[in-house]
């Protein structure tokens, strides 16, 4: 057994999952105030990070600016996205909404792929590829790079929940009908909620377009997100972080021992058994909330 | 006017218990039947063999997901991995040399035991999670399908289909397929149709409204979950197999994956949750809308004399796909299935509105 080279798969898995959070923080604000699952993630994502691109290449903005810029724009799509779709299905049952959503994530892949096209495009945020040596480990830089965003935004968030409009998105979580009748606008509360949700993904596009390409791949990240939200518990952001980390460890060490029994590409596998796990085990993940309806 | 009613009252139970309450409907569902059984004669095969088989096929497929996501209540995101269960089962049995009508049942049977599987999870949890659950499930067997070459064929991952033949005939004129596909979809829809008005349809319908009630009517929720999981199941599997041995001719994993899932659950809840005649329509929406809508935009910019980006032209059809799921679902959230129905309920009594049921 090689400590040092399992030491590295785990950190690198750590980084990586944290990456995993960066995704299914989007996921956990937009559960957290309407109890809707967002299954059109991927496909904000996948426009968060075409926009950047959009504004810095065919504008010509520099980075710094385009990203602002676009997190800005997809501010208002998610604005509108909840006030156009989400909004006249409130209170219907759970399938037509998990239909929408789904809907919504087909329809933005669809006209994304139509403007810009298919083909992968990069990045280049200008972080260096060379690998950081700590000791004898290697480390990914963009990873670290996107594991500091992903810290950030959810001490962002911890900071949000503190201030006055996040004490109305959390009573708003916790009973609308409560929040309705002291006055607080639910409706704006969820909308904002999916508008923070629309600005986490373009911060997931950016990271994750800089490591795999900025392409339709990115909209497959619904998957991990999804077993890392659940498994943190849906309405948690903490459990989201804990959790990504967790699964990104567990992914990249378990890869590593099932890759050559099965002959490669465990990974998938990996994340799908703990979805179906964390429901069948604990439907309410490590930090959710107990209200899960059991049959 | 045009249903000769002023709206449905029933005078005996008989009467409440048909099929068919109102004779127009009655005779429009025999119009549909005769112009199915003529269609070979009067549609080009053109368009019997690339729109009306693969309609037919994928209804009867839409109608074994609604019996279980509509009637019984329960979402079901692999779908498609039950679908291939079936095929590959089937396929594989026929290549050994099994007649045709026993490995069709073979693959459904294969379908109902690995199906059944999934109801395990409808069994623990409902709503959202069985929805998250059913959908890992898809990818655990998109990735078996994927790594097990005995499975799916070798290295270029596609299993030749074997000659249809039923009843001791090999199928292999284009009316041939059409017809196979046509008695499928006429089964299906039949028991569908009868499903309403038996025991089981009626115990399904209680398991959905509220299980727990259901329990306390003497209605054991677990065995009517299962068993509506199982069924659904087998009718995924033999459309499955019909879906590869008719239309495909190939099986691939890709013919399976998640998105076909979505594909089917999208067709079910555009058609209309728990309406037969709901995924008749909600299938031809998703399955020819996009390409039409796609042929309409290439030949408009074509006469307009703009030019159009192949690679636009390739996703548009994603872009509207799924603005109709949007769309419909904002429209009327139970379908067009309930928008037929209310067309329906609305002639049924014109001119004479003030008698509404």
């Amino acid at each position: 057994m090689d400590w040092v080279f399992l030491t590295e798969l785990a950190i690198n898995g750590a980084l990586t999952g944290l990456l995993y959070s960066l995704f299914a923080i989007g996921l956990v604000l937009i559960y957290k105030a309407s109890s809707v699952p967002n299954l059109a993630q991927g496909g904000l994502t996948m426009v968060g990070a075409y926009v950047v691109l959009a504004l810095a290449r065919d504008v010509g903005l520099p980075l710094w600016a385009a990203i602002p810029l676009a997190a800005v724009l997809m501010f208002g799509l998610g604005f509108g996205i909840e006030r156009v779709a989400l909004r006249r299905l409130a209170g219907r049952p759970v399938v037509m909404i998990l239909m929408l959503t789904l809907g919504l994530d087909i329809f933005l892949r669809g006209t994304t792929l139509a403007i810009w096209g298919g083909t992968s495009r990069s990045m280049e945020l200008g972080v260096s590829y060379e690998p950081l040596f700590l000791g004898d480990i290697f480390i990914s830089r963009i990873h670290l790079v996107g594991a500091g965003v992903a810290i950030g935004l959810f001490v962002a968030f911890m900071l949000i929940f503190r201030s006055r409009t996040g004490i109305k998105l959390r009573a708003i979580a916790d009973d609308y009908m409560a929040s309705w009748s002291v006055g607080i606008s639910v409706e704006r509360g969820v909308g904002l909620s999916w508008a923070l949700a629309s600005v986490v993904a373009v911060a997931a596009g950016v990271i994750w377009g800089e490591i795999q390409g900025v392409d339709q791949a990115l909209s497959l990240l619904l998957l991990k997100g999804l077993a890392v939200a659940v498994l943190g518990g849906l309405d948690s952001i903490l459990g989201a972080v804990v959790a990504g980390i967790i699964l990104g460890v567990v992914e990249n060490v378990g890869a590593d021992f099932l890759d050559p029994l099965v002959g490669g590409g465990s990974r998938e596998l990996i994340v799908a058994a703990v979805l179906i796990l964390t429901v069948m085990i604990r439907p309410h993940g490590l930090f959710g909330h107990h209200d899960i309806e059991r049959v | 006017m045009f249903y000769r009613l002023s709206g449905v009252h029933h005078a005996n139970y008989v009467s409440d218990s048909r099929i068919f309450k109102v004779p127009a409907d009655r005779n429009l569902a025999v119009f549909v039947l005769l112009f199915g059984l003529a269609a070979p004669f009067i549609v080009p095969s053109l368009y019997l063999n690339s729109y009306m088989l693969p309609w037919l096929i994928w209804t009867a497929a839409a109608l074994g997901l609604n019996l279980v996501t509509g009637w019984a209540g329960q979402l079901h995101l692999g779908y498609a991995a039950v679908m291939a269960v079936g095929a590959y089962s089937a396929i594989h049995a026929a290549r050994f040399g099994v007649p045709w009508e026993f490995a069709l049942i073979i693959g459904g049977l294969a379908s109902s035991v690995i199906g059944s599987l999934f109801a395990f999870a409808a069994l623990r949890v409902k709503g959202l999670y069985l929805a998250l659950t059913t959908l890992a499930m898809q990818f655990v067997m998109d990735w078996v399908l994927t790594h097990s070459p005995t499975i799916t064929g070798g290295s270029h991952a596609s299993l030749q289909s074997p000659t249809l033949a039923l009843l001791g005939q090999e199928i292999t004129s284009d009316a041939g397929y059409y017809y196979v596909a046509f008695g499928w979809c006429v089964l299906v829809t039949i028991f569908m149709l009868n499903l309403k008005r038996t025991g089981l349809g009626r115990a399904l319908v209680a398991v959905r409204e509220k299980d727990f009630a259901a329990a306390i009517l003497g209605v054991n929720s677990f065995y009517y979950k299962i068993l509506a999981f199982a069924t659904s199941s087998f009718i995924a599997g033999v459309s499955g197999a019909l879906l590869v041995a008719t239309f495909f001719f190939l099986a691939a994993p890709e013919q399976f994956s998640v998105n076909v899932s979505i594909q089917v659950l999208a067709m079910v809840i555009v058609g209309g949750l728990s309406s037969i005649i709901g995924s008749y329509f909600g299938v031809a929406l998703i399955l020819l809308v996009p390409g039409l809508v796609n042929g309409i935009v290439a030949g408009g910019s074509l006469s307009l004399g703009m030019q159009i980006n192949v690679e636009t032209l390739a996703h548009i059809p994603n872009a509207v796909y799924g603005a109709l799921i949007v769309i419909i679902l904002l429209i009327e959230p139970l379908g067009l299935g309930k928008l037929y129905g209310n067309i329906r309920d609305y002639l049924m009594v014109w001119p004479f509105d003030q008698l509404r049921k």
